[in-house]
């Protein structure tokens, strides 16, 4: 079967999405779609791991993304979590409402 | 024996750390047991050890014990060095050793009138350092290498500095001045230092000579790639052939450090100021062991020095101009100990004078038989001062014979052997100094004699002022009392070997036995030693006028003592007051502390004043600690701006850092 | 065919990413997250993972968007910013990092050459023994321990997340902290 897509195809896509991801995070100040962003931008890097990998013949890349998946499970988890405790004292999840690490 | 060496050092290091540890709570009967008994265990393993070595004829034994450092292809193992010369300074320093703790257990304790015992407040500490020092002392002698001697080089000294100031809350003391009569303006002494300050001195008097040593020890590494006593030694003569200005250099700095631990001029300063500690630790450091390590260095070391000429005759030199130097002061001290100090350094001048021309037997010769005399007198002026509540001034004793019969007997002999009369240990040792110095040079020759009667003189006008004749002091001589049986031993055994000692070295030239000359043969550079005893230079004749000569000067300076101060004791003040500015001159110690004052303590302590108001305060303090701190925290001020709290900041801050980097390794 | 297919869930999943960066409403963006999603999914399964393509849908659509619903919910979609425009300038500055940072990338991908060792994972092996069957030999023999540690990284997260979620007895000393 002949792939008839180019890999570079898939990892301009990545780098596109990866980008988008980066300037939203950013540009917004809700810490919920920041997260999502970050979301995003892993994603972006799992589609450039599973081009390479099917255009390697190599299980490595898609092992990575499994282990990527698991990263971003926990990551979320943790992040949200930290938001409801955060939204709990500070009554926001603006990033601009929040400094208190200024030195 | 021989591989049981080590016990020698181990049994006073017990001996520390019993005392040290538990000798405060067990009380003073208990140490007064076990600090003797330690090193009479020590004792006996030395003359175990003499025994086998006997039955060896003298071979020299390494025993090791474990391998110390070793970096790189610089390895010291520990080794203990068994042969001759070890053995005889094991045996001198634990047995006098033995006999003064033996002694300081009574003269640390002071009885009062209802006969109740006061022990020293710090009893325990007092023989935990003197058991410290044996070991020390034992580590020295009985090192196979330079560092292990330099390592007991330097104990030593410390256990000098501890037992100085052992009673380191005493103040200085001042002097009466010497009243000469007739309205003549009495001459005023210098004040005598304090115990904390005179520890201080002798420690930082040492440490002079103690870089020189150190840097001895550095260049024999250098040149012959090992410090092992054997291994130097058999390189020495090639060594000597190919560059023997650095041969005479490791000669110089070795005697540089024997300068300062044998007292000799210029560093000899510090052992009059010594005698501020407690009497046993002059009788046992200042006069029968530590001083004498220099002596004992340039003997062990004598292959390096027989072939360094120059320096040895300079070793002679000084030798010879320290003994007359210090019997000269010695004349007019007051104060008995520093009588005794002063024919210290005067003898250890005897002695250098003898390894300087060669004569290393005669030089151990005079040092085991001056460790015996030496150590009784000053074992003596203990009892005189115990016996007087820690009076010591000579002018206000008088008559005590009559209440101290053992310590009078046993001073004179003591006395007599130190002026060398004939057939004392000390006639001998002191002869056979003199016939070899006059080999060498007769001025040396010249110098030793003058300095025997000086030395005979000064030592019987102590006795005379101080047991004879009426009491001075009449309330000091109604309680003078004789000193109880430890002091008695130990004054009655250092009697009996000062007056026996010179067995160990008959006159060879009579045909008799000289001991020592062939029990320490095995030590000497083999040939040379062989040589230097066959062509004995001087014929019998002269031989025996020089020993008539050195026993008529002491018996002159003897007579000469009794007719001064037992006959007309107004002659003496008469000679003072014609030629006043010479005995004030000898009186104040040709000034010499005071010369060293001006040009190196006030320098000194200037420098080290202007270092700590301008380098340390201003520079180090202020510019380096503060600055750099003050630095940091501006710096830290600035910086922390840079954390506003915004998290997009701080996310903007890594897209940047994200961007150059993929940038570099992307497009590069 | 295939290539317009791969055009097509391209510009969907561009346009769900920038939907979730520029949709006011929270919960917009959430969904806009799960197109983008399940378009990455589809093109997993173009590119012969399908496996990945499942657990896709099932860890990303099914967990993860879900996740940042409740938490939506939970605390209420109006909280966060208020966006009036979104043309400020510094907006317009992130925007133009963002998209030298894409020039970068996409310069890298058109330039270099792809090199490297070929595997044996090839169409006809997963013809033959199944994809599934073939990531799971690889993931447990080959990473069993990155396995093992995504195991123990994954407790960790659930014991973090229980104890963050818990509602604490403020001591004196936390609040102090807090304050």
């Amino acid at each position: 079967m002949i792939n008839q897509v180019p890999v570079s195809y898939y990892l301009l896509l990545g780098a596109i999405l990866f980008s988008i991801g980066a300037g939203g995070v950013l540009i917004r100040r809700n810490a919920i779609v920041i997260l999502m962003c970050v979301e995003m931008m892993m994603n972006a890097v799992n589609l450039t791991f599973i081009a390479f990998s099917r255009y390697l013949d190599s299980a490595t890349g898609q092992i990575f993304v499994f282990m990527v998946m698991a990263v971003a499970a926990v990551e979320v988890a943790i992040g949200l979590a930290l938001l409801v405790e955060l939204n709990r004292h500070k009554q926001t999840v603006n990033i601009d409402e929040i400094n208190s690490l200024k030195g | 024996m021989t591989q049981l060496i080590w016990l020698t050092i181990a049994f006073p290091i017990a001996g520390v750390l019993f005392n040290g540890l538990l000798g405060r709570r067990l009380g003073h009967r208990v140490v007064s047991v076990v600090g003797p008994l330690m090193v009479l265990a020590s004792f006996v393993v030395g003359v175990g050890a003499f025994a086998d070595l006997l039955a060896r004829h003298g071979e020299a034994v390494n025993v090791p014990l474990w391998t110390w450092a070793a970096i790189g292809s610089f390895e010291v193992n520990l080794s203990l060095l068994v042969d001759p010369l070890s053995v005889l300074m094991v045996l001198v320093v634990t047995g006098v050793g033995f006999l003064i703790h033996v002694y300081a257990t009574e003269y640390m304790v002071h009885k009062d009138e209802s006969g109740h015992a006061h022990p020293d407040r710090d009893f325990a500490r007092f023989f935990t350092f003197l058991n410290l020092f044996i070991a020390s002392m034992l580590v020295l002698v009985l090192g196979n290498n330079y560092l292990m001697m330099y390592v007991g080089w330097e104990l030593v000294g410390v256990c000098s500095y501890l037992l100085i100031g052992f009673w380191y809350d005493r103040p200085s003391e001042e002097q009466a001045p010497i009243d000469l009569g007739e309205g003549a303006e009495p001459v005023k002494l210098p004040p005598l230092l304090s115990p904390a300050a005179s520890g201080m001195k002798a420690f930082i008097v040492n440490r002079v000579g103690d870089v020189g040593f150190a840097l001895g020890v550095f260049l024999i590494w250098t040149t012959f790639g090992t410090l092992q006593f054997a291994d130097v030694f058999s390189q020495v003569p090639h060594m000597a052939e190919a560059m023997p200005a650095v041969l005479s250099w490791i000669a110089l700095l070795l005697f540089i450090g024997a300068m300062g631990k044998s007292a000799q001029i210029p560093l000899y300063v510090w052992l009059p100021d010594a005698m501020a500690g407690p009497t046993p630790v002059s009788a046992l450091i200042h006069a029968a062991t530590m001083v004498t390590a220099g002596v004992y260095m340039i003997v062990r070391s004598n292959v390096i020095y027989s072939h360094a000429p120059g320096v040895s005759m300079f070793v002679a030199v000084i030798g010879a101009v320290t003994a007359l130097f210090a019997a000269t002061i010695a004349l007019v001290q007051v104060d008995l100990k520093r009588v005794l100090a002063y024919s210290t350094v005067s003898q250890l001048g005897y002695m250098f004078m003898a390894v300087g021309v060669g004569a290393y037997t005669a030089g151990m010769f005079h040092l085991t038989t001056h460790a015996f005399f030496k150590a009784l007198l000053f074992l003596g002026a203990g009892s005189v001062m115990h016996a007087l509540h820690d009076v010591i001034d000579i002018r206000r004793m008088g008559g005590l014979k009559n209440k101290m019969p053992v310590t009078w007997l046993t001073f004179w002999i003591g006395g007599l052997a130190l002026a060398g009369f004939p057939l004392m240990s000390g006639f001998f040792s002191k002869d056979e100094i003199l016939a070899k110095a006059f080999e060498a040079s007769p001025v040396l020759w010249g110098i030793g004699v003058l300095t025997a009667g000086l030395t005979a003189f000064y030592t019987f006008r102590a006795i005379f002022i101080a047991f004879h004749g009426q009491p001075r002091d009449r309330h000091l001589y109604d309680h003078a009392h004789e000193s109880g049986p430890a002091i008695r031993f130990a004054l009655v055994v250092l009697a009996a070997l000062a007056l026996v000692g010179g067995v160990l070295g008959l006159p060879a030239f009579l045909g008799l036995p000289h001991a020592l000359d062939s029990w320490l043969a095995p030590i000497y550079a083999t040939g040379e030693h062989a040589a230097a005893a066959g062509e004995h230079g001087l014929s019998l004749g002269l031989e025996l006028g020089l020993m008539a000569t050195s026993a008529t000067v002491a018996v002159l300076g003897i007579v000469v003592a009794y007719f001064f101060y037992v006959v007309n004791p107004a002659i003496p003040r008469r000679m003072a007051r014609s030629l006043r500015p010479v005995f004030v001159l000898l009186a104040n110690k040709y000034y010499v502390d005071e010369l060293y004052n001006a040009v190196f303590v006030q320098p000194g302590l200037k420098l080290a004043r202007g270092m700590a108001q301008g380098v340390d305060a201003l520079l180090i303090d202020s510019v380096l600690v503060d600055g750099l701190a003050r630095l940091v925290g501006q710096i830290g001020r600035q910086v922390s701006r840079l954390q506003t709290g915004y998290l997009r900041h701080y996310a903007l801050a890594t897209f940047i850092g994200v961007l150059i980097l993929v940038g570099y390794f992307f497009l590069r | 065919m295939e290539q317009t297919l791969f055009l097509l869930i391209a510009a969907i999943s561009v346009i769900a990413a920038l939907g979730v960066v520029f949709n006011r409403n929270v919960v917009h963006s959430a969904l806009s997250l799960l197109v983008n999603f399940c378009a990455l999914a589809v093109l997993y399964f173009m590119l012969n993972a399908q496996f990945l393509g499942i657990a896709q849908i099932l860890v990303y659509a099914g967990a993860i968007v879900v996740l940042f619903l409740f938490v939506v919910m939970l605390l209420g979609a109006e909280l966060g910013e208020k966006v009036t425009s979104w043309l400020t300038v510094q907006n317009g500055v992130m925007a133009v990092l963002a998209v030298i940072l894409l020039t970068v990338i996409g310069t890298a991908v058109f330039e270099s050459v792809i090199q490297g060792a070929r595997g044996d994972f090839t169409p006809e092996a997963v013809q033959q023994y199944g994809q599934v069957q073939l990531v799971a030999s690889a993931l447990f023999t080959d990473y069993v321990l990155p396995f093992q540690l995504v195991a123990v990284l994954l407790s960790v997260g659930v014991i973090g997340v229980i104890w963050l979620a818990q509602r604490h007895q403020q001591s004196s000393a936390r609040r102090e902290f807090h304050d």
